[in-house]
């Protein structure tokens, strides 16, 4: 698989080189749409979420259904430190991945104790506690009203630049692990726990480095897209189906355990959103543009169904399906 | 101490309900293994069609019932059939790829819902919504209590089904040993199917009951579908009794965290219990968390 | 000199004594035969010594340290390997990653962990399926990768668990070489559990017998194979001994 390769090449290969010279160009061809540029930016915090899910639940077999929980808690520390303190959230920037750091250290504590099904049931409860504590507590949070703040500029290639060196931070330090012991050693646990620990490798201890690594991105979405968007509510950010299962989906649909599945992912499911959204670009009928979800919820019963390894993952089988030469937007 | 004993009975009542929904989902988790994150959105559906029957034909949600679980049963088997099974044979690097496909299902079904039918909430109307009984200074809502009686019911028909048929013997077996049962001659794929077929119709026959008591729209599958986890993992841990008991102890704390904490928390209630048993009874888990 | 102390050792699940009191001493450089009929209790041994399952009561003497209360995967670094009578295979990653994730126990290194890798499975005759995912390996592939691997985390001592199970007559002969040659050119002392007496009376060097979690008897192979209670254990009374060391 991709281990192979991850030995023998260099850190940064030739065809990433292309991938970040060409997300460098993009928002420059796109100068004339802010709407085509605000795409790009959500897909790179996808890419963000989904790569740190991917660590947990791809390589290191922690399949968690509650990823909302970190991103909200990365929003929530940018902002709670702007509605209670007047501090910009810019410094929530950095101090969000931290917080949900240690949020996620404490929820694992509970959930680390369970395993497979019930695992993902824990994550899932965590997330939606969460969502539920931080829309009551109006005095800290401010509830349901959700907070607001003016955002520093108008124009969008800042932020781009920001996400992009988010979510290429979030892949290549998602790669630098996968290359070195600890790689090994989420892969094994990932396999099989007990065996694992047989061979003497403290599973514990690597879930948590997994752990910290996955929350640490997570939360610094959230604190990005605070910053980005201007306004958190609970509702958003701890949402279990647009945050905590479209993370899922985003690296079903681009290859659970490949390094540049979730963001092969990102890039489809922004897409076939806008697609519908837009109504095939105003093409067809309006009322298309509500069957969004419905599709994205068709194309990934049809990729469990038929690319059990998402698109990075049965690379070349598609390949296979559609002749050799169809162009790669990226590959493994 | 009126509004505690009114609290008790009719969180006691709406645990019967939820109990229904837990047996259905504990035998989709002991037969198939996996949890079925599409559960709530089944009883949506089901709540769907028995709300078309009386919307358009004028047929009472009681007697709309016995249409709608029938076609239930059919379309859980179907889901199995086509979307569940098929990924048995799979070989895939999260063994949460079943879930993950209720997931997609749920997702399906909700939005389906919400193109067709749009975000309205909705309810059924008839002559016996408002009717409430008194018993003493506790006052009893009409529909619940007969809903709490037709769950009950359909609890004993399903034990009797489980305990006294060849078909409850057959999933039985495979729930306890899906290898040995296969071995007896017991076709897994089948008896698969048919839970699922079965699990979906009892969610769907407490969907029906619901409707009167109700409201009705899209995400209300999602609510449904977090209720059943809790309560499945309440219970006991894949039990059909343990189901029930976590049905009643839902309902219980749902309507004293209501009545006496916060309207808002009430659907956090089941999620903190959810975890204080994980936290303080491991042991309790155990079981399952080597699974 | 003793390698291995196991004293008094109990084990209950429920009220079940899985293991009732089982005292042995394994020395230095020993092959150790440990034998028992079905559900006597030897893999529930096996799990104690590396912590799979805490013991009830009873100690664990390693080298002398008290490995009793240690977690699995200290005990596997402080150089007790284990096979898995179940075998373990991790299914998608490749053989030599298998061993290479063993190898890290003692290598930081990738370079290192790979050579390390790389001997173990030249030692254990895997050199041809050394590129292939490990899940698509047959039987006796698979249990010489649970030995390979158990090797790359460098013990002193190893656990083997029915490693010859399953085998045909060569791939059997094939396993009492490599198992030997983990003794002679190694220099790793092993416990052994076996089910096919040929390999386990061939083999060791001294037989611990248990029935029913408790000890029934300890010797050279040749003298717990004619012991009557052994020989009543494994088949009822009155059995040829002959026709018993041949099964």
């Amino acid at each position: 698989m991709a281990d192979k390769q991850i030995k023998k090449e260099k850190f940064i290969n030739k065809t990433e080189w292309i991938i970040i010279l060409s997300a460098i160009v993009l928002p420059f061809l796109f100068s004339f749409s802010p709407y085509v540029q605000g795409l790009l930016i959500f897909v790179m915090i996808w890419v963000v979420l989904g790569s740190s899910w991917n660590l947990l639940a791809g390589f290191t077999g922690l399949v968690s259904f509650g990823h909302a929980a970190y991103f909200g808690i990365g929003a929530y520390a940018a902002g709670l430190l702007f509605l209670h303190f007047k501090i910009s959230p810019w410094w929530g920037l950095l101090l969000g991945g931290p917080v949900a750091v240690i949020v996620g250290y404490l929820l694992g504590i509970m959930v680390f104790r369970l395993r497979g099904p019930y695992f993902a049931l824990g994550t899932l409860a965590s997330a939606e506690i969460l969502r539920i504590i931080f829309g009551e507590e109006e005095w800290l949070t401010n509830g349901h009203n959700g907070i607001l703040y003016i955002t520093t500029w108008v124009t969008k290639y800042p932020y781009y630049f920001i996400a992009l060196a988010l979510a290429l931070g979030a892949v290549f330090s998602v790669k630098a692990v996968m290359r070195a012991k600890a790689g090994f050693y989420f892969l094994s646990i990932r396999e099989d726990e007990d065996a694992a620990q047989a061979l003497g490798i403290d599973t514990q201890r690597y879930k948590n480095i997994a752990t910290v690594i996955s929350t640490f991105w997570a939360g610094t979405a959230g604190a990005f897209y605070m910053i980005y968007m201007g306004f958190i509510d609970p509702e958003v950010v701890f949402s279990l189906h647009n945050i905590s299962i479209i993370t899922i989906l985003v690296g079903i649909i681009g290859g659970v355990g490949t390094i540049w599945g979730p963001a092969v992912g990102a890039v489809i499911m922004v897409l076939v959103q806008e697609i519908f959204r837009s109504a095939l670009f105003g093409l067809a009928p309006a009322w298309v543009s509500r069957l969004h979800a419905l599709a994205f919820g068709l194309l990934v019963i049809f990729v469990i169904l038929y690319l059990a390894g998402g698109v990075v993952g049965d690379w070349d089988l598609i390949r296979k399906k559609f002749g050799l030469t169809k162009k790669a937007e990226t590959a493994e | 101490m009126d509004m505690f004993l009114q609290t008790l009975v009719s969180g006691l009542l709406i645990g019967g309900l939820y109990a229904i929904i837990g047996i259905g989902m504990t035998l989709i988790m002991g037969v198939l293994g996996i949890i079925n994150l599409a559960h709530g959105q089944i009883l949506m559906v089901a709540m769907y069609i028995t709300w078309i029957l009386w919307q358009s034909f004028g047929i009472d949600p009681y007697l709309g019932m016995f249409i709608t679980v029938p076609i239930v049963f059919y379309f859980g088997q179907f889901l199995a059939k086509y979307l569940l099974h098929p990924l048995i044979e799979k070989d895939s690097i999260l063994p949460e790829n079943q879930v993950l496909m209720t997931v997609g299902i749920g997702m399906v079904l909700v939005e389906l819902a919400r193109s067709i039918f749009s975000s309205d909430y909705r309810s059924v109307q008839t002559g016996y919504t408002d009717v409430v009984w008194h018993l003493g200074k506790i006052s009893l809502s009409m529909p619940i209590v007969i809903d709490f009686f037709l769950a009950m019911l359909l609890t004993l028909g399903l034990f009797w089904l489980l305990m006294r048929t060849d078909l409850g013997r057959a999933i039985r077996a495979t729930a306890q040993d899906k290898e040995a049962a296969t071995l007896m001659g017991i076709s897994a794929k089948k008896i698969t199917i048919l839970t699922f077929g079965l699990g979906s119709a009892l969610t769907a026959a407490a969907g029906s009951l619901f409707l009167p008591i109700y409201y009705l729209y899209p995400d209300v599958g999602p609510l449904f579908t977090l209720k059943a986890f809790v309560i499945t993992i309440l219970g006991g841990l894949g039990s059909t009794v343990g189901a029930i008991a976590g049905g009643l102890v839902l309902g219980i704390a749902e309507t004293f965290g209501a009545t006496y904490f916060s309207m808002g928390y009430r659907d956090a209630v089941g999620l903190v219990i959810f975890l204080v048993v994980l936290i303080f009874f491991p042991g309790g888990l155990k079981r399952f968390t080597k699974v | 000199m003793s390698i291995l102390t196991i004293d008094k050792l109990v084990k209950t699940f429920g009220g079940l004594m899985a293991v009732d009191h089982v005292s042995f001493e394994v020395q230095e450089g020993e092959i150790f035969g440990l034998i028992g009929p079905n559900g006597s209790g030897k893999t529930t041994t096996f799990n104690l010594i590396n912590h799979y399952y805490p013991a009830t009561s009873g100690r664990i003497i390693f080298k002398g340290q008290d490995i009793t209360d240690k977690k699995t995967f200290e005990i596997a670094r402080l150089g007790v390997g284990r096979t898995f009578q179940v075998v373990k295979p991790l299914k998608r990653l490749t053989v030599e990653d298998n061993v290479m994730a063993a190898a890290f126990a003692r290598e930081s290194s990738f370079a290192g962990a790979r050579k390390v890798a790389q001997e173990m499975i030249e030692f254990c005759r895997l050199d041809d399926w050394a590129q292939f995912k490990a899940g698509g390996l047959p039987i006796a592939g698979r249990k010489r990768l649970e030995i390979a691997r158990a090797l790359a985390t460098r013990p002193s001592l190893l656990l083997l668990d029915e490693t010859a199970a399953g085998l045909n007559p060569s791939e059997l002969d094939e396993a009492i070489e490599i198992i030997q040659g983990i003794r002679s050119k190694l220099g790793i002392t092993i416990v052994i559990v076996e089910h096919i007496m040929k390999v386990i009376m061939g083999i060791s060097d001294r037989i611990h017998a248990i029935a029913h979690g408790a000890t029934i008897a300890e010797g050279k192979p040749a003298e717990v194979a004619a012991d009557p209670t052994v020989i009543e254990a494994y088949l009822g009374s009155d059995y040829n001994v002959e026709k018993f060391l041949n099964a």
